[in-house]
């Protein structure tokens, strides 16, 4: 299948009328630095692009590409250790850098360019209240009485739609959901009435229905107020569904600079085609995901030619030269750094045969979970009030069979990982049953418990935070041997880290170094490296990928499927990421405030969604494709774990709800083909 | 390896070479010595925190070598001699640099002997306060619950329970020596180690990695041992350096009250003590120790800002980047080296 462009119509073609004025922002050879004791980094590159009224552009890349760099050092807020060196960003025609523009950069930052950050919790001061915190943007940055002032924040809660602005209003920020948060954080960077609203990963940290509607209302917001949004994030679906103008980055510089749909279906530079290839789509599904091979360059000591041309497959030697922002080929008035872009449309591979999936996977349960119950106590209600319980997890069955891959697939409080601790003894069960070979686990204790390690390990999401940072390679992936009294002497203890570093993909010489040596996607393989040191048969990888860019996702993917077909290893894959799971696992269950709602083969689930939930969630990803028909969002919030309604938890969010949802828990249930659901309608 | 091969690092694996066991531990000997280097250039970009470790070094190498460096023995007493005042006023001679005191002893000796009680009386007590309120911290909070509980009161209970009283018993029952004052400072300090230590492990016991070296099938005591002990390393080198400080002081006001060290030997406390009655006629006696305690204790907190600084890997890119950015001579240096 190929996918070509559509002929461009010559009114999107051509630049709206508002862009042909002298454009709102511009970024001419932006160079940011920073001095670290390590040396040097170059962290911008010289980077251009401007921005006209009310356009949206999408800035993406990978981490450290240097895209929030550049959107700090337009609010003016690169601080030490970092320093702008070269270039200039000017606003309305006029420079906001350097001492003589001072009072004009108070003006325009933070004023006319708001900016709204990807954690919402952090930005929001936890001791004033919501409104008071809207209210002090508009004192202070527009002179309004407080009066006034409140009147206009309860407007600005309507207009980013909080529901009940005026209950809102007097709230903590940590009595507010995460997405309401973010809504307040947009209401407050609209307080000052700004032309520019930077958002630099808005949607990172939500769920995906969250982000839907967060999207949504950025959308209305561009619309309704004329809104100009210059969008920093790695997803480019995001990107897809908000932006007409795309700048990809790559190691400090922009590789390509175009119109949304003609970089998202026809990339020119080889790093945007890799960046697109090695996104998972959520449509089909491939054997192998495709990557980028190697890592982004050291930006201490960035190479004299082109960045990309260590990983870059068409590569010649006029590429150690620089090569500048050109026209880019294709007709669509967009650029790109490149001396050989790419010019054939894209191919799009084959989908895998509908056989595709682990082949060893044999019938019988490794793992079998039987009315899986966690309930945490939280404390009381009140200084006398009732105990409080968070049912964290409430009545969850399924089996994992041998050799196969289990996703497990729900938003943040879903209990998604809380049930896969549990399996492990990593969480107090309640009630239920946890079986490994058919012997319950679910009361061992002691050395017992300790000996189940062996057969049961877990990989974590964060590979910074699960690498202890003084450790050597060599003593994390040694320890489950030594303390399990497994070791052989010295040498071939040595002999056998560096066998399971290769088996990761790992050199030789990596035994000596420690943690902070390796980036992201080495540290996973260092951390799946431990898991399998202790050759366990079953493993929960818990959101594995979710903390890695896309490129090193992809290689990590790919790797945890070679591992599983050459050890038969069996996975319980946890993710809140839909593609990346229909990409690795068999069957997949998709669990909502503590309780699975379906469970069936990864194709059915993907291509025929029974569930309403499940519906919601495949309907809230935002498609990469800029042609794909944008499916409705719904509204509304997980409910409380503390107190979840007596019926179906989904009831408060569902379409189909009736008064037996709302009367009655259905129970997951078998349907003629063997698919199972939760659901009284289906 | 795997067949299908896109993973970065694959095509880099050599073939594995087979080299000495000890190649690892050969491997790390230069990233000690590297560590070592950062550390004193690090002094040497902080003039306080380097006056203050050049300090305690002189009084390390005073307190060692003092029985040869001071011109007399600090116990000779010579009533000739007694109330003669420093060198540089009317009386004084280079015999006695710093004066005598009201037995005819010599300040200056006696300051450098009393420098081995000061030091020996914070290490010791340090070390003692420190070992065990780090160790019940640990436990304390690794093992929650109860445990937690009971330590936690147990604390609060001796912090609430006045030091100086509880010194006053002591050493009123035991009798006072050095080591009893090393062991009552020790009691009434170790709660600070184990409040922040347990505040610390409470924060670090819930990492990811402490859960996989428990998941690996780590036993408490090598979790303890092995991942969360290093990482606290040094908050509690700067705590143990306040420590050290507040206990000098504490030695020096034990000694005062005639609780601490006993004569014939010396301390600087003690010397104050003695002195105070001759305060008016002799304001040396009071004044010279009264000197070595302020600054030993004022370069004690020295080093102790500068270790904190300097643990403080944000605190400390910015005091690198601050020099680099105030000298042009370097920056301009750093911006030349340019891409590579």
């Amino acid at each position: 299948m190929t996918t070509t462009l559509p002929p461009a119509p010559t009114t999107l073609a051509a630049p709206p009328a508002s862009e042909a004025e002298a454009p709102l922002l511009s970024v001419e050879g932006l160079t940011v630095d920073f001095y670290t004791r390590r040396g040097l980094v170059h962290a911008v590159r010289g980077v251009s692009f401007s921005l006209g009224k009310g356009a949206a552009l999408g800035l993406v890349g990978e981490s450290g590409c240097g895209k929030s760099v550049t959107s700090q050092a337009i609010m003016g807020l690169i601080h030490l250790p970092g320093e702008i060196t070269g270039g200039d960003i000017s606003w309305k025609g006029r420079s906001l850098l350097g001492p003589a523009a001072a009072a004009y950069r108070r003006q325009v930052c933070g004023g006319e360019i708001a900016i709204v950050f990807q954690d919402p919790m952090t930005s929001l001061d936890p001791l004033f209240s919501i409104g008071r915190q809207i209210g002090e943007v508009l004192v202070r940055h527009k002179g309004m009485e407080p009066a006034k002032a409140r009147v206009r924040a309860l407007e600005l809660l309507d207009l980013v739609r909080i529901n009940a602005p005026e209950r809102r209003f007097r709230q903590l920020p940590h009595a507010l959901s995460g997405g309401m948060r973010q809504r307040a954080l947009i209401a407050m960077a609209l307080a000052s009435e700004p032309e520019l609203l930077i958002a630099d990963e808005p949607t990172t940290a939500l769920d995906v229905t969250v982000q839907a509607q967060i999207l949504d209302l950025l959308i209305d917001l561009r619309q309704r107020l004329g809104l100009a949004v210059l969008m920093i994030t790695h997803d480019l679906g995001v990107v897809a569904r908000l932006c007409q103008q795309v700048a990809v980055m790559y190691a400090g510089t922009v590789v390509e600079r175009d119109r949304a749909d003609a970089v998202l279906l026809r990339p020119a530079h080889p790093y945007a085609r890799g960046l697109l290839r090695s996104t998972p789509a959520l449509e089909t599904r491939l054997d192998r995901l495709l990557t980028i091979d190697g890592q982004p360059p050291d930006l201490r000591r960035p190479p004299q030619g082109c960045a990309f041309l260590p990983r870059c497959a068409r590569g010649t030697d006029s590429c150690r030269t620089r090569p500048p922002l050109g026209p880019k080929p294709g007709g669509t008035g967009g650029r790109v750094a490149c001396w050989h872009p790419v010019t054939e449309p894209e191919t799009v591979p084959a989908a895998a045969s509908p056989a595709g999936g682990s082949a060893a996977v044999r019938p019988d349960p490794l793992v079998a979970v039987e009315g899986l119950t966690v309930h945490f106590p939280a404390g009381r209600d009140g200084l006398f009030g009732p105990r409080r319980v968070v049912q964290a997890v409430d009545g969850v069955s399924f089996t994992v069979r041998a050799g196969e891959t289990l996703g497990l697939v729900g938003e943040s409080g879903s209990g998604k990982t809380t049930t896969g601790r549990a399996i492990l003894r990593r969480a107090p069960i309640t009630r239920g049953d946890v079986r490994y070979r058919g012997q319950s686990i679910t009361t061992l204790t002691g050395e017992p418990l300790r000996r189940l390690r062996r057969d049961m390990q877990l990989i974590f999401q964060d590979p910074y935070a699960s690498l202890n940072p003084r450790m050597t390679v060599f003593d994390i992936v040694a320890e489950p041997l030594i303390v399990h009294g497994l070791a052989p002497d010295r040498r071939a203890l040595r002999d056998q880290v560096v066998d399971l570093l290769a088996l990761v993909g790992l050199p030789a010489d990596a035994v000596t170094r420690h943690p902070h040596a390796f980036s992201g996607g080495q540290r996973q393989r260092i951390g799946i490296a431990r898991a399998l040191t202790l050759e366990p048969a079953f493993i929960v990888a818990d959101e594995p990928v979710s903390a890695l860019d896309v490129s090193i996702r992809a290689q990590v993917v790919n790797l945890m499927q070679d591992l599983q077909a050459r050890l038969g290893l069996t996975y319980l894959f946890i993710a809140h990421d839909l593609a990346v799971v229909r990409h690795i696992a068999d069957r997949v269950a998709i669990m909502y405030a503590g309780q699975i709602v379906e469970l069936g083969d990864r194709d059915r689930v993907y291509a025929d969604p029974r569930h309403p939930y499940t519906e919601t969630l495949l309907a809230a990803v935002p498609p990469v494709d800029p042609r794909a028909e944008i499916r409705p969002t719904r509204p509304g919030e997980v409910p409380s774990p503390l107190a979840p309604p007596p019926g179906c938890r989904f009831a408060s969010r569902c379409p189909l709800v009736t008064e037996q949802c709302r009367a009655a828990p259905p129970s997951l249930s078998p349907r003629a083909d063997g698919h199972l659901l939760a659901c009284w309608h289906r | 390896m795997s067949q299908d091969v896109d993973l970065p690092a694959a095509s880099t694996v050599e073939p594995v070479k087979v080299e000495p066991a000890a190649d690892g531990l050969r491997a790390e000997a230069p990233l000690a010595e590297r560590r070592a280097e950062s550390i004193w250039s690090e002094l040497l970009a902080d003039i306080p925190g380097l006056l203050g470790a050049v300090f305690l070094a002189a009084l390390v190498i005073v307190a060692l070598f003092a029985p040869w460096i001071a011109p007399h023995d600090p116990a000779a007493q010579n009533i000739i001699l007694r109330l003669r005042p420093p060198v540089w006023m009317d009386g004084g001679s280079w015999a006695h640099i710093l004066g005598t005191d009201h037995l005819g002893r010599d300040v200056l000796s006696r300051i450098l002997h009393g420098s081995r009680i000061s030091l020996l009386v914070g290490l010791g007590t340090v070390a003692l306060a420190g070992g065990f309120g780090v160790l019940i911290g640990l436990i304390a909070g690794y093992a929650g619950g109860r445990t937690d509980a009971f330590i936690v009161a147990v604390v609060d209970i001796q912090i609430a329970f006045p030091g100086l009283l509880l010194a006053l018993m002591i050493l009123a029952v035991v009798g006072p020596s050095t080591m009893t004052v090393i062991v009552v400072l020790a009691l009434n300090g170790w709660m600070v180690y184990t409040r922040i230590t347990r505040s610390i492990v409470l924060g670090l016991r819930h990492t990811a990695y402490v859960e996989a070296a428990e998941m690996v099938g780590c036993r408490p005591g090598r979790v303890l041992w092995r991942h969360l002990l290093p990482n606290l390393a040094s908050p509690l080198l700067t705590l143990a350096t306040l420590e050290f400080a507040r206990i000098v002081l504490a030695e020096a006001a034990l000694s005062f009250l005639g609780l601490g060290v006993q004569p014939p030997a010396t301390s600087w406390g003690l010397d104050v003590a003695q002195g105070k009655d001759y305060m008016f006629r002799a304001w040396w006696l009071v004044t010279f120790p009264g000197i070595a305690i302020a600054l030993t204790v004022l370069a004690i907190n020295l080093v102790a800002s500068w270790s904190r600084v300097t643990s403080d890997p944000l605190e400390r890119e910015k005091r690198f980047a601050r020099r680099i950015i105030g000298s042009p001579g370097l920056r301009a240096r750093m911006l030349a080296k340019g891409p590579s």
